[in-house]
């Protein structure tokens, strides 16, 4: 299994990076062989085994709805890389038009 | 007060409390010992003197009064940074967090500091733990005590080498396919791996979910029983903790091994594996099988298909964990202009990562993308069904499993640079174990003639740490 430049720009942007030409170039190269190295798996007979998502057998772990103590307002926007008041400041995310 | 830094913690500790040593001189030593070595080696990235020292005559305080001390208290510790410590920075070598200060405690660094350990620093790592050689960090590689033009393993290589170098008695790393181990048998150290879900992962900076697990550096086994009792247990903010009694591992360390089974794994041992290394870990089991434990061989029939495997699930899961690095609540925000959110998205997180970063975050969204899914993912997942099974099979036969924790020795800086994929094949013998959630720990076996450690790994069964301590403590003696 191959991948195509433009395969790699497509998930360049669902990775929301942007790599440089030179930096595509060799994502492109580099994938390519993880890929085909990772194609070994495609040896094996795997029709009746079951996947594993989780090496511990765990179910439907819950907590009591109780409220705890958290981080207050100030200390949570201590590391924002922008705010305003309460808030953290983004660019427009909502076109008005 | 070199040598000091040299000795077990279980000797330490005595010191200690006959108070023929205080916390403060050690602590003292320690910062010393760091100033003059880590200017080469660069296993820090950030030093807690006033921190370390405060905690140090609080203990020195506490013990002059009399008042009855955590058993370890007053010995300094070193902490990989990517462990959150409140009102320090945990930048996980990565531009992209390098001004992050941590609001809380990861649950490990508040039982640290229950247990009264004074905290020294912050360690390097490959950038968000992801590589072998701690050359991904952002702010510069890590250089292997034993030979400073070598690497000292990774991801977990500051603290290995802050161990091995004599600047940290004892430390924690992390380990999600191998990052612990390896960096521990290249710079000859001992280090803990534990059963997946035995140590809180709450407060560990997420790479790999599933396989992600905090774990204790130590000069023997006494010291690797003593931590790995200080950070284990059930915490209810990691639903994935296991809900088990926390056992007294000191209590395991008997010395006696007459009838241990061992299994070695024939796929282990193949070719690739270096000359010196297979003969140093055959040398260690014949050594085991001296002390009384039955050797036998045994077969993993996967083994081949678990590093494949690994980095499809480890990069899938890394895709999804690094996506909150957004640049809006915490993390690098890009200075350029930007057009709207999307261009500001993808311009902080090109300017915050680093290439390996990158590229992992990129194959794990392609092997998770529509169309991809069963063909990667999926079958990644099938696959690591058949390991744990490999492994289950291996225990009905035997108690552990011993092999190579590293097919080679530590290698040179920028050797394995160039190919990613050379670079994923230091960790043949040790991602099998992050896929099945077993325990693994690595303990030295000699060295090569050039000087370069060797250690050999020895594999137990879900929550046996118990097992894998007696037999380590028993080799190393």
């Amino acid at each position: 299994m191959t991948i195509s430049r433009a395969e790699v720009e497509h998930i360049a942007l669902l990775s929301r990076l942007s790599p440089s030409e030179a930096e595509l170039e060799r994502l492109t190269h580099d994938l390519a062989e993880i890929l085909a190295f990772v194609a070994k798996l495609s040896e094996l007979d795997l029709s009746e085994v079951p996947p594993t998502s989780h090496p511990v057998a765990l179910v439907n772990v819950t907590a009591p709805d109780e409220v705890e103590p958290s981080l207050d307002n100030d200390t949570a926007l201590r590391n924002a890389p922008s705010r305003q008041g309460p808030f953290f400041r983004t660019p427009k995310i909502v076109d008005a038009g | 007060m070199v040598e000091i830094l040299f000795q077990p913690v279980h000797q330490l500790t005595e010191l200690l409390r006959r108070k023929e040593l205080s916390s403060e001189e050690l602590v003292r030593a320690a910062l010393e010992r760091i100033r003059a070595r880590d200017g080469e080696i660069h296993a820090f990235n950030c030093v807690l003197e006033e921190e370390a020292l405060a905690t140090a005559r609080q203990v020195d305080q506490l013990r002059a009064r009399g008042e009855i001390l955590p058993p370890f208290a007053g010995v300094p510790i070193a902490l990989k940074d990517n462990l959150c410590m409140a009102g320090t920075r945990t930048t996980c070598s990565s531009r992209m967090l390098e001004n992050f200060v941590s609001p809380y405690d990861a649950t490990v660094v508040a039982k640290i500091k229950a247990a009264m350990l004074p905290i020294l620093g912050k360690t390097n790592l490959d950038e968000f733990a992801m590589g072998s050689s701690t050359e991904n960090s952002a702010f510069g590689p890590t250089r292997n005590p034993h030979d400073v033009t070598r690497i000292p393993g990774g991801s977990s290589g500051g603290s290995a080498a802050a161990v091995a170098a004599g600047m940290a008695p004892w430390a924690l790393g992390s380990d999600t396919g191998g990052s612990i181990r390896q960096p521990a048998a290249l710079c000859g150290v001992c280090g803990m791996k534990p059963t997946y879900g035995r140590v809180s992962r709450y407060g560990l900076v997420a790479f790999a979910s599933s396989l992600d697990q905090i774990g204790p550096f130590t000069r023997d086994a006494r010291d690797m029983a003593a931590l790995l009792g200080i950070i284990a247990g059930h915490d209810p903010r990691d639903s994935t903790s296991i809900n088990q009694p926390v056992p007294d591992y000191a209590r395991e360390l008997s010395g006696d091994v007459s009838g241990m089974k061992l299994g070695i794994p024939k796929e282990y041992f193949v070719e690739g594996n270096h000359p010196e290394v297979e003969a140093a870990v055959r040398a260690a089991i014949a050594t085991m099988e001296q002390l009384g434990a039955e050797v036998r061989e045994i077969s993993l029939p996967h083994t081949s298909y678990a590093t494949p495997a690994y980095y499809i699930i480890c990069t899938a899961e890394a895709s999804s964990n690094l996506a909150r690095y957004d640049g809006v609540v915490y993390s690098h925000r890009t200075r350029e202009p930007v057009a709207d959110i999307v261009e500001m998205f993808r311009k902080s997180r090109t300017e915050g990562f680093g290439d390996e970063v990158k590229r992992r975050i990129m194959l794990g969204t392609y092997v998770l993308s529509a169309g991809f899914y069963d063909a990667y993912y999926l079958t990644a997942s099938r696959v690591r069904t058949l390991l744990c099974r490999d492994f289950e099979a291996a225990f009905k036969e035997v108690d552990l499993v011993v092999c190579p924790t590293s097919p080679i020795p530590a290698f040179k800086l920028g050797e394995k640079t160039a190919d990613p994929l050379e670079m994923y094949l230091c960790d043949v013998y040790t991602t099998s174990l992050n896929l099945a959630g077993l325990p693994g720990m690595s303990i030295p076996c000699g060295k090569t003639r050039e000087g370069l450690p060797i250690g050999v790994q020895i594999i137990g069964g879900v929550l046996r740490e118990g097992e894998i301590l007696r037999l380590a403590d028993a080799y190393l003696g």
